[in-house]
């Protein structure tokens, strides 16, 4: 074991330890709050919120790589090369909405709670995949896709066992991007009642009490830390099974 | 222009079985262009134009384009727009289409700001006018065709940035006409002009205050990280964890230890340094900063050719001119590609600073949502997206003045 995957074991123990039993840790965050204000936030179950918090992340991102990666396919086909050049503008101009403001003019049309921090963070989440599943699919070498042809694949046998294969650690970063993005932006979703780590971090700005914004902070941090080098670490194996240089470590 | 003359050839209509060849029927059109009919036909005919609503926030009466405007100005704009999507569906040289998207999206501003004005009741101040689904729908398409014909035109950096400028002078110009006075947006704008100058001046003054801070101190970080690599991994490695706080923990850890420096460090707080409002935002942001400046700078000096680094070598130059005469000119491009990526994402993020009281146009975004007015929510948003937007497309144009001869890095 590297050093580096101890520390990430001992960060993943002492989340779930955090998460599980959060009062052991009150001592810790005490010298943080003033005026005998609890120390650990106890409006609702940490373990309730931190997965509702991981659901929404999950659901966005996971729709966000099914419509990216679809249209991506479509644009890199004979039939819809027309879509190319405007489909990544639109993702290159897509990318400058602050997701505050995406968030906020989701409001009016789906109302407070849940709904309108999925269809942000979607949104927000679709460009960095469909990006990089353009590079992915379009960095499949001519010589390749050749020999397929030759060995008399159709189009969707290329598609499905030569190119996705090929494209999909490049995806892969794509979706690892927008996942880490997906899950710090969604505790924004907590400002229209959307039930994520927000929530603990504004109870926390709302009374004055650092010790609750540190913990939401603390937990997010970690939590992006985690499936950002796990999805990392499947990105280098499916390098290595495509029998790519490993050009992820950085 | 190439991409769509080479599929013509690739793919010329061949199914040749009974019935409608749909295939060949569509080669006449433009593809997008169908698409784009048929976003407009959604957008005229089944989606409101506007809502009226009795004051701010009033359930809201939705209006067609036939509800809301009165005769003769409703035919009109309905077939301003019916010719729009006509000229959308014909395959016309791109610069005619990016000057008919431009004009129709124009067209549907004026025709907003005239129903504004026909259904405001006399002399009221309470009622409000907002643009609705089907007008954000049909500015959509008409962006769509425009945005296309920009994508094929590949236009030089400096016809992009004359382009912008046109946009920014024609928006003006509605602004200041006083034609959208009606639209909800501005009324709120009116009950607080000095309030929205005041906040978008903080926008300004974290968006571009942190960036420039971030540069002095990134680039020379870059550079420090570059010579040395054990620096490089710990100042990259940080600052990698820094970026995964989220934005709203990150301004609200700040506020102890500012408060603490302003009431322990004699002067602060006759800087300004306070543990809410405005300094824990700036230096959150300038947290947010660091990490594109520096990755880039060392990106950029990394990517210098080593001939090129051994023929300035063998010219007898030093390491310090190396530097700044060869690698830092090469890198220059990359280093302000990150400058560009810093400073979109600090004009979204400073909106959160409203949430620890720093000010913003975050201040109307987040008041907007309190109070459900969507109105304010727009006041707030609308200008980030378009200070974003301008800000993306002016460095992409200062990105390409850097790096001549290249083509268009993206």
């Amino acid at each position: 074991m590297t050093a580096g995957a101890v520390m990430r074991t001992v960060l993943l123990l002492v989340l779930v330890a955090f998460l599980v039993t959060p009062q052991s840790f009150a001592p810790v965050f005490e010298p943080l709050t003033r005026y005998g204000a609890p120390a650990i936030y106890a409006q609702g179950s940490l373990v309730d919120i931190t997965l509702s918090h991981l659901g929404i992340t999950l659901v966005a991102t996971l729709a966000a790589t099914l419509v990216a990666v679809g249209l991506a396919i479509v644009v890199t086909r004979p039939f819809g090369a027309e879509f190319l050049p405007l489909s990544r503008s639109i993702s290159h101009i897509g990318q400058t909405f602050p997701p505050v403001a995406v968030l906020a003019m989701a409001v009016p049309v789906l109302g407070f709670g849940t709904e309108p921090t999925l269809v942000a963070l979607f949104l927000y989440g679709l460009l960095p995949i469909f990006e990089n599943a353009i590079a992915g699919l379009s960095g499949v070498s001519r010589e390749v896709r050749e020999a397929a042809r030759g060995m008399g694949m159709t189009g969707w046998q290329r598609l499905a066992r030569v190119e996705l294969p090929l494209a999909l650690p490049v995806m892969l970063t794509g979706i690892r991007v927008s996942a880490v993005i997906a899950l710090s932006t969604a505790t924004i979703g907590s400002t229209v009642a959307a039930k994520t780590l927000g929530e603990v971090i504004i109870a926390g700005l709302t009374t004055n009490n650092t010790a609750f914004v540190l913990q939401g902070g603390l937990i997010v941090g970690a939590l992006a830390i985690l499936i950002n080098d796990g999805l990392m670490a499947l990105e280098r194996l499916l390098r290595r099974r495509n029998g790519l240089a490993d050009t992820t470590a950085r | 222009m190439a991409a769509r003359s080479q599929d013509a050839m690739a793919s010329p209509p061949r199914r040749t079985g009974g019935g409608v060849d749909f295939s060949a029927l569509l080669s006449r059109f433009d593809r997008l262009g169908v698409i784009v009919a048929l976003i407009v036909a959604a957008g005229s005919l089944a989606l409101p134009f506007v809502t009226f609503k009795a004051n701010r926030i009033a359930p809201g009466q939705p209006l067609g384009i036939s509800e809301a405007l009165a005769f003769p100005e409703g035919p009109v704009f309905q077939a301003v727009i019916l010719a729009g999507a006509l000229v959308a569906l014909i395959r016309l040289p791109s610069s005619l289409r990016l000057a008919a998207g431009l004009l129709l999206i124009a067209a549907l501003g004026l025709m907003l700001g005239v129903a504004a004005t026909g259904l405001m009741p006399e002399g009221s101040r309470v009622a409000r006018v907002s643009p609705a689904a089907g007008f954000w729908l049909l500015v959509f398409a008409f962006a769509l065709v425009a945005a296309d014909a920009l994508a094929r035109m590949q236009l030089g950096p400096m016809t992009r940035l004359g382009l912008l400028a046109l946009v920014a002078l024609g928006l003006g110009l509605m602004l200041w006409s006083g034609l959208w006075d009606d639209v909800s947006i501005l009324r709120e704008y009116a009950n607080r002009g000095a309030a929205f100058r005041s906040e978008a001046q903080t926008h300004f003054a974290l968006a571009f205050g942190s960036l420039g801070a971030a540069t002095l101190i990134g680039v020379p970080l870059g550079i420090l990280s570059y010579r040395n690599r054990a620096l490089r991994t710990g100042v990259l490695n940080s600052l990698n964890v820094v970026q995964t706080i989220p934005s709203i923990a990150l301004f609200g850890l700040l506020i102890a230890p500012l408060s603490w420096v302003a009431a322990n460090i004699p002067g602060a707080s006759a800087l300004g340094v306070s543990g809410i409002g405005f300094a824990p935002a700036m230096l959150a942001l300038f947290g947010y900063s660091l990490l594109p400046i520096v990755a880039n700078t060392v990106a950029g000096l990394e990517a210098t050719p080593e001939p090129v680094r051994q023929a300035a070598r063998g010219m007898g130059m030093t390491r310090r001119q190396i530097l700044t005469k060869v690698e830092l000119p090469l890198a220059l491009p990359v280093i302000i590609a990150g400058i560009r990526i810093v400073l979109v994402q600090n004009i979204g993020l400073a909106t959160i600073a409203a949430l620890i009281g720093g000010g913003g146009f975050g201040v109307f975004v987040f008041q907007g949502i309190g109070q459900t007015a969507m109105d304010l929510v727009l006041l707030g948003a609308v200008p980030t997206v378009a200070l974003a937007m301008a800000a993306a497309i002016v460095l992409d144009a200062v990105v390409d003045l850097a790096s001549p001869g290249q083509a268009r890095p993206r």
